[in-house]
């Protein structure tokens, strides 16, 4: 996974809440046992009519067709736990998403695949959307290591994030090989521990 | 200081803490299914690592399978794929299988309560968002993504921050003709969508004590559609009742042993949650939702909504639901036609679920212009049902009586509702597509369902004039 650097780019505003993993990447695109072209799919029943881009779709608008940012309301990522959704947004080439809250999984999920998620204010996000309507092609700064976002506007804000998560996506960590360090702990642990349930394990 | 019950299952499983860090927590039992695994497998191949504990990973085939005739021809050809994926997967690392052949098979959060996998006081988590389902037996389950199912393959333990806790107290009983389905519904209906985000809710009170484990399943289930990260009940007798002698579970002297380590998982009296929420089960009806999220809910004698009742920031969520689903504001439900019937689903698949609906179905005749299919959510319960001549109701009423699977719930295989069309569905997400694309769902309960099919719209189960049956053909 590539590590976060900090960059500037466009806002693209989603005027939605409760945007659900089905939304971000419908249950016909599931079928697929590969991590990778998912992209092509992202939002694929608000994008796509009869395989045609719906022009009044954000994404299918300049200068939002490849903004890095998305902008959207709250409950983002909410439903499934699907790693599909996480796996089209960062393909397609969001790297942040603001809202004023994530659905706890995908939340997680984000942090897997070096896709940020800042929880922002409900009047932070009231400003941000004010700006996207009001200064053609608006654009944000984001700076993970300060925790901090700000326009060339006078807008700053600063967000919080856990210092693990955090390093997740500055360093790009290697979760299970992290783990696996501690195996002997886990052996340990695993000696002492019972577990009741038992079938007749049939092993190929 | 008392602990919760959330608070002594994570004590028991902790395998490290560290500062700031997530602890490390030891899972029981990992549940797989084709479509959120093959990239688990993948990851592991690539960096040359085994699964360390293939015996507390069981896998079976849910989402994608077809429910029609399984002697037939798999005509899905990419789902094909994933099944045969799955299967080499287990193969390759160990791991017990319930194939499309097994008497076993089924939805993962059907099959395993009814093996006995899942007991009190374990760690449970599953690629899908409703593992919630299991912690009616005083489990801690929750859904995860696939890099966190790759991450337990290699380690049997997962990275996790503790939750907050939210204590959801259900006072008085649930009125004759209301269901755990109805209670849910409401209890989501009033606290809304995204209540309990980054909370484990467990569920308490007179109410919750007197459903049975099915229907404790049923509330758990849909835990996830008001954001919590899982549900739990206090494990007590009926529990013990529902696992003992189930496939998976000990007996004898091993019975007793766990019968006292289960009984060890209660919430303590002066135990403290982060937060606390009262519900009223007397004030339940059949409810019906209206709109494109599970909180967007009805009593079946009221109407859509006219947007008085809503805060302002649900209003526009509202308008729009409301258009996608074809409906004006202050429509009555009970004016609501349907043109689809979906009975099945980890929420409301059960034997109990089944049983419930051919009461209603007993003797009737769905409606000519509905089409309504029951999935039973296992192939033990689709024999169980067999056995109770409960198919025979449903086909003579004219529904469809399928394998089991997920089904219509998320229409991954062929079992679709059409752009427009109207279903009354005892699953568990109303939202956009979710059906199939431009499909329009209505959440309800298995009677409201059945009710439905036969009078080709909404209905109140309350009156619903029940044909007792005359024989009983046990076969």
């Amino acid at each position: 996974m590539k590590s976060f650097t900090k960059f500037t780019g466009i806002v693209a505003p989603l005027d939605a809440a409760n945007v659900d993993t089905d939304a971000i990447i419908p249950k016909q695109f599931l079928k697929s046992i590969e991590r990778t072209g998912f992209g092509k799919f992202l939002f694929y029943e608000w994008r796509y009519e009869n395989e045609r881009e719906k022009p009044d779709f954000i994404l299918n608008r300049e200068p939002y067709r490849n903004a890095p940012i998305l902008l959207a309301r709250k409950n983002f990522g909410c439903g499934s736990s699907r790693e599909h959704a996480p796996w089209a947004i960062a393909e397609y080439g969001i790297k942040v998403i603001l809202a004023p809250s994530f659905a706890d999984i995908f939340y997680n999920n984000c942090f897997k695949n070096g896709i940020l998620p800042v929880v922002l204010p409900d009047q932070d996000i009231e400003v941000l959307f004010r700006k996207t309507r009001e200064i053609p092609g608006y654009q944000i700064r984001v700076d993970l290591e300060n925790q901090r976002i700000e326009d060339s506007f006078g807008y700053m804000s600063e967000f919080q994030i856990g210092s693990y998560q955090k390093d997740q996506l500055l360093q790009g960590l290697d979760e299970i090989g992290a783990t696996l360090q501690s195996s002997q702990i886990i052996d340990s642990f695993e000696s002492a521990h019972k577990i009741y349930y038992k079938l007749g394990v049939k092993i190929y | 200081m008392g602990r919760t019950l959330y608070e002594k299952i994570w004590d028991k499983h902790v395998v490290l803490e560290q500062q700031n860090q997530p602890s490390l927590l030891y899972i029981d039992l990992h549940l797989i299914h084709e479509v959120t695994s093959p990239q688990a497998f993948e990851g592991l191949r690539i960096h040359n690592r085994s699964v360390r504990k293939p015996e507390l990973t069981i896998a079976t085939m849910d989402h994608s399978i077809p429910t029609t005739d399984r002697t037939l021809p798999f005509r899905d050809e990419i789902a094909k794929k994933q099944v045969d994926a799955l299967e080499k997967n287990c193969r390759d690392f160990g791991i017990q299988l319930f194939d499309l052949n097994s008497s076993n098979q089924g939805i993962v959060h059907v099959i395993a309560p009814e093996l006995g996998l899942t007991q009190p006081g374990m760690t449970i988590v599953c690629g899908d968002s409703h593992t919630s389902t299991h912690g009616a037996f005083g489990a801690l389950a929750f859904g995860i993504g696939t890099s966190e199912v790759e991450h337990v393959l290699a380690a049997q333990t997962l990275k996790q921050f503790k939750s907050k806790t939210l204590a959801m107290n259900i006072h008085g009983h649930l009125p004759q003709g209301t269901t755990a389905k109805d209670l849910i519904l409401s209890i989501i209906g009033k606290y809304g969508h995204d209540f309990a985000t980054g909370h484990v809710v467990e569920y308490r009170g007179e109410a919750i004590r007197n459903l049975t484990m099915e229907e404790r399943m049923t509330v758990c289930n849909m835990s996830i559609e008001m954001g919590a990260r899982a549900g739990l009940i206090e494990p007590d007798s009926k529990t013990f009742a529902f696992l003992k002698g189930k496939q998976a579970v000990p007996e004898g002297e091993l019975w007793e042993e766990a019968l006292e380590e289960w009984k060890q998982y209660y919430t303590d009296e002066n135990a403290k949650f982060d937060l606390t929420a009262d519900f009223n089960a007397a004030e339940v009806i059949p409810m019906v939702t209206w709109g494109t999220n599970p909180g967007q809910v009805a009593g079946i004698t009221e109407t859509t909504t006219l947007f008085e009742d809503l805060a302002e920031d649900q209003i526009r969520p509202a308008k729009k639901a409301l258009q996608y689903m074809g409906l004006e504001p202050g429509t009555p439900i009970t004016e609501i036609a349907i043109d689809k019937v979906f009975i099945g689903s980890c929420t409301n698949s059960r034997i109990e679920d089944l049983r419930k609906a051919a009461k209603i179905a007993n003797g009737y005749k769905v409606a000519d212009h509905v089409e309504a299919l029951v999935v039973p959510g296992s192939q033990l319960v689709k024999k169980q049902a067999e056995a109770e001549g409960l198919d025979q109701i449903f086909i003579k009423a004219g529904f469809q009586w399928r394998e089991a699977g997920c089904s219509m719930c998320l229409g991954m295989n062929e079992d679709l509702v059409l752009p427009e069309e109207r279903c009354a569905s005892t699953s568990n997400r109303n939202f956009e597509g979710r059906q199939g694309r431009n499909a329009r769902t209505h959440l309800v309960s298995p009677e409201m369902a059945a009710a439905a099919a036969i009078a080709g719209r909404f209905t109140d189960v309350r009156e619903w004039p029940v044909k007792e049956r005359k024989e009983v053909s046990l076969q």
